[in-house]
């Protein structure tokens, strides 16, 4: 039998349930069939208007609804969907009686423009500004609005309807949240301050706003037909990002406390690791040496060498910038392996789930490893000679799969990486 | 088989090396704690009226932060965030040191999304005047929403910006979540100091209460303070918090990563707790704080509290019944002298409270509502007591240094 500690005396963190909401759909199985099957999610907004828009496509969680709309309920529900679907799985503690913390990674949080639209309905003069809003805005009947939009609303609600223990953390490390969240879980664990942690990141940011803000940063692809062709990650073609929707929910816990518990395990997170790029606010550094770094952290952290790694699930948003610079990252770390490793990006399906993306991510590799079986890069039809991985374009590919690095960078030159394997032997 | 040797050696102790405050009251430790002295508080009960608030006291950014291409990156509190750590990195003696500032880890407690108010009331004044068409509010955004704008409106952005102008570049995390979101970044750093995951870290966070779009917020809950200005515990009949502007960094880190590099500490940080109440009964809040306090380790001898109070009801009565139980302890309400600054309000405690410790004197109360009294010995332990004005608690004991 395995010892519960790794080489470096840490405790063993595990996986013992996983739960996932994507524009594919509902759950892991769904979401496996369709990932696997080259399905897109990708289509063309009906949310709101998309006149005068450059970009009219994403991946929004369309079968979901809250009423009234707004992206923070919407974040809201999504993360629910995931972790009752993570929690279900693990069977851990008891109905409102999660036996640990809640690590949630979250968009930022700010008023919306229906609700704003809402008080200057109120206001009812042609001129409004601020202090007549500020006049309408007290007095308890907008009341809700206050709660909805508090940063800490979601963790606050889910840890009330969960029952995690101690205070939640909600974070934001842009698009390296969802993997922040784990790596939070992990570290708590390895301390010792607790056997199980719960990591739930989650995105319901396409409203216009948030379209436009990334518009205007020449972030997102313009490619609006045929939708489901817009995000490209790894062609010579690719011309930015697709925003998408969605939620990822893990349990992690002790490899200790699993086994005594009798839970079926998932997977491990064998390490993580992180390193700030302090190039500029929006892109890497052109020598890569922040993501470099960041990856040499992770394989150190896992006490692993390149050589054991044998798939890579890409960042791989399909911005120009991202894809190059994943590539230069990764054959500086692998060297000529960079070329052998199958690599594949599940934004080319999904979208690009920003806050969510590293938890969605890390669930769609453990169920890499579980199937052994790597989800293509769909759209993968103009190969960038400038990045040379062995891309699983277009079609699923059969493999032995015994560890998986899953990548993360974000905006504010935020890198993390994770390792997930299989059950210790 | 379970493996007996435990990976847990004993906790690293933890120190406060470095304090940067860039505050209502002035920037830099000297001018806060002359004011502190003095007993001076600055509110502005006009620019907002009949909101009050505790305005920015000017400083030269350039200092901080020397290019002119970074500042215009940002927008206040970002600014505001960016000087105040560079402060706390002077402090600590570490800044421009690139071997310890690429291995700091920075925790930082954020809000963000500052509002560019005169996109929004554009917005709103021609919709009013009619103009509704499908398409209409994306036309006015992609016209006139600047670029940058969105950077300086990330919560994470903060933390970047201070990578970006300090080069603190080992690991970045924001944590989110009003006033307990600056609890937790202390108490998760605190916690990867003293497990041996990290060296030394810098912590914070920074807030700019000079925006309409904040008190529209806040005033949906009737949480804005009005017409007249009142210490935090003078306010039951007239509740609210006036939100102030600030920044408050600080330097932590391991004694050992301290003495070898012969820096001093300003105090002990020892201990950091927070939970998250559900507030469904009356007393819930003051129960929890009660035990919160049994958490943070031995209290005795020349104790103080500096407590965040918002000045909100109810939770600011529920503390006070709380803190009535430590009734023979000195209670400092940084509220009252800076103003509300949600996320920066525990950090801002943290750094006063290492101050006081420093300087061997607890500065003067300034309520007469019998809740601050005079305290004449140097303070040898001080707990810092953040209770959020709608959700979270937290409190951290800070010690002197034998």
């Amino acid at each position: 039998m395995a010892t519960p500690r790794d080489k470096f005396g840490r405790p063993i963190v595990v996986v013992t349930g996983m739960g996932i909401v994507t524009s594919l759909g509902a759950g892991k199985t769904d979401n496996w069939a369709k990932l696997t099957a080259g399905e897109s999610g990708i289509r063309t907004i009906t949310r709101f208007p998309i006149d005068a828009l450059k970009t009219t496509m994403a991946g929004t969680v369309d079968f979901v609804t809250v009423d009234p709309f707004t992206s923070t309920g919407l974040s809201e529900r999504l993360a629910e969907m995931a972790t009752e679907e993570a929690l279900e799985q693990s069977g851990i503690g008891h109905k409102g009686d999660f036996p640990g913390p809640l690590f949630l990674a979250v968009a930022p949080v700010e008023v919306e423009w229906p609700q704003r639209m809402e008080l200057g309905r109120v206001v009812g003069k042609p001129d409004v500004d601020y202090d007549d809003l500020l006049r309408i805005s007290g007095g308890g009947k907008f009341a809700p609005y206050h709660n909805r939009f508090m940063f800490g609303s979601i963790a606050a609600h889910l840890a009330a309807t969960l029952g995690t223990k101690g205070s939640p953390i909600s974070l934001s490390t842009a698009c390296a949240s969802g993997a922040t969240s784990i790596q939070l879980g992990v570290e708590a664990i390895r301390r010792g301050d607790t056997d199980a942690a719960l990591c739930v990141a989650t995105e319901g940011s396409v409203n216009p706003e948030g379209l436009v803000r990334f518009s205007l940063l020449s972030a997102l692809s313009t490619h609006n037909e045929p939708p489901e062709a817009a995000s490209r990650p790894f062609s010579k073609n690719r011309d930015g990002f697709v925003m998408a929707e969605g939620a990822g929910a893990l349990v992690l816990e002790s490899y200790e406390a699993a086994v005594a518990r009798g839970a079926t395990i998932l997977g491990v997170v064998a390490g993580c690791g992180e390193l700030t790029d302090s190039f500029h606010r929006t892109r890497s550094s052109p020598d890569g040496k922040p993501i470099i770094g960041c990856v040499l952290k992770t394989l150190a952290d896992a006490g692993m060498t390149p050589e054991q790694i044998d798939h890579i699930n890409a960042h791989g948003t399909a911005t120009p910038e991202n894809d190059k610079m994943e590539y230069l990252g990764i054959s500086t770390v692998f060297g000529e392996r960079a070329k052998q490793i199958p690599v594949s990006s599940n934004k080319s399906m999904v979208g690009h789930t920003i806050s969510a993306a590293g938890a969605v991510e890390a669930i769609f590799s453990l169920l890499t490893l579980e199937h052994q079986r790597i989800p293509p890069t769909i759209n993968y039809d103009i190969p960038d000679p400038a990045i040379p991985f062995d891309v699983v374009g277009n079609k699923a590919r059969d493999a032995r799969v015994t560890a998986v690095m899953s990548n993360s960078f974000g905006f504010g030159g935020q890198n993390a990486s994770l390792i997930l394997t299989r059950e210790p032997a | 088989m379970t493996d007996t040797v435990s990976s847990k050696s004993e906790p690293a102790e933890v120190w406060i090396t470095g304090i940067g405050l860039a505050t209502s009251l002035g920037e830099g430790l000297e001018a806060n704690w002359d004011a502190l002295n003095q007993r001076r508080i600055n509110v502005d009960e006009k620019a907002f009226a009949p909101y009050i608030v505790h305005p920015f006291a000017p400083v030269n950014l350039d200092t901080q932060i020397p290019k002119k291409g970074d500042q215009r990156q940002m927008e206040a509190w970002q600014r505001i965030g960016t000087y105040a750590a560079g402060l706390a990195l002077d402090s600590a003696g570490v800044k421009g040191n690139k071997d310890i500032l690429s291995r700091m880890d920075m925790v930082i407690a954020a809000g963000g999304g500052e509002r560019d108010i005169a996109v929004d009331t554009g917005i709103l004044s021609a919709v009013a005047k009619g103009n509704d068409a499908p398409g209409f509010l994306n036309e006015r955004l992609m016209s006139d929403l600047r670029p940058t704008l969105f950077l300086a409106q990330l919560s994470n952005l903060l933390a970047g910006n201070i990578a970006i102008v300090h080069g603190v570049c080992g690991t970045s995390r924001t944590f989110m979540g009003e006033e307990v979101a600056g609890v937790d970044a202390a108490r998760i750093a605190l916690a990867r100091i003293a497990a041996g995951e990290s060296d030394i870290a810098l912590i914070g966070g920074s807030h700019n209460g000079e925006r309409k779009d904040l008190l529209v917020l806040y005033e949906f809950g009737d949480f804005n303070l009005k017409e007249k200005f009142a210490p935090v515990f003078e306010r039951e009949r007239h509740a609210g918090f006036a939100l102030g502007s600030a920044g408050a960094f600080l330097v932590i880190e391991s004694k050992a990563h301290a003495t070898a590099r012969g820096a001093k500490p300003f105090a002990r940080l020892t201990s950091v707790v927070a939970d998250l109440c559900q507030r469904k009964r009356a007393g819930d809040v003051t129960a929890t704080l009660d035990r919160l306090w049994s958490k943070l380790g031995r209290i005795e001898g020349d104790g103080a509290i500096i407590t965040g109070a918002t000045g909100a009801e109810p939770v600011t009565s529920e503390e006070r019944a709380f803190l009535q139980k430590h009734g023979d302890l000195a209670i400092r309400a940084t509220g009252t002298r800076f103003g509300h600054t949600l996320e920066t309000q525990f950090p801002l405690g943290l750094g006063l409270a290492a101050l006081s410790i420093s300087r061997h004197a607890l500065f003067p109360p300034v309520d007469s509502s019998g809740v601050e009294i005079e305290m004449t010995k140097p303070p040898s332990q001080i707990v810092v007591v953040g209770a959020g004005h709608w959700r979270g608690e937290g409190m951290a004991l800070v010690e002197a240094v034998e």
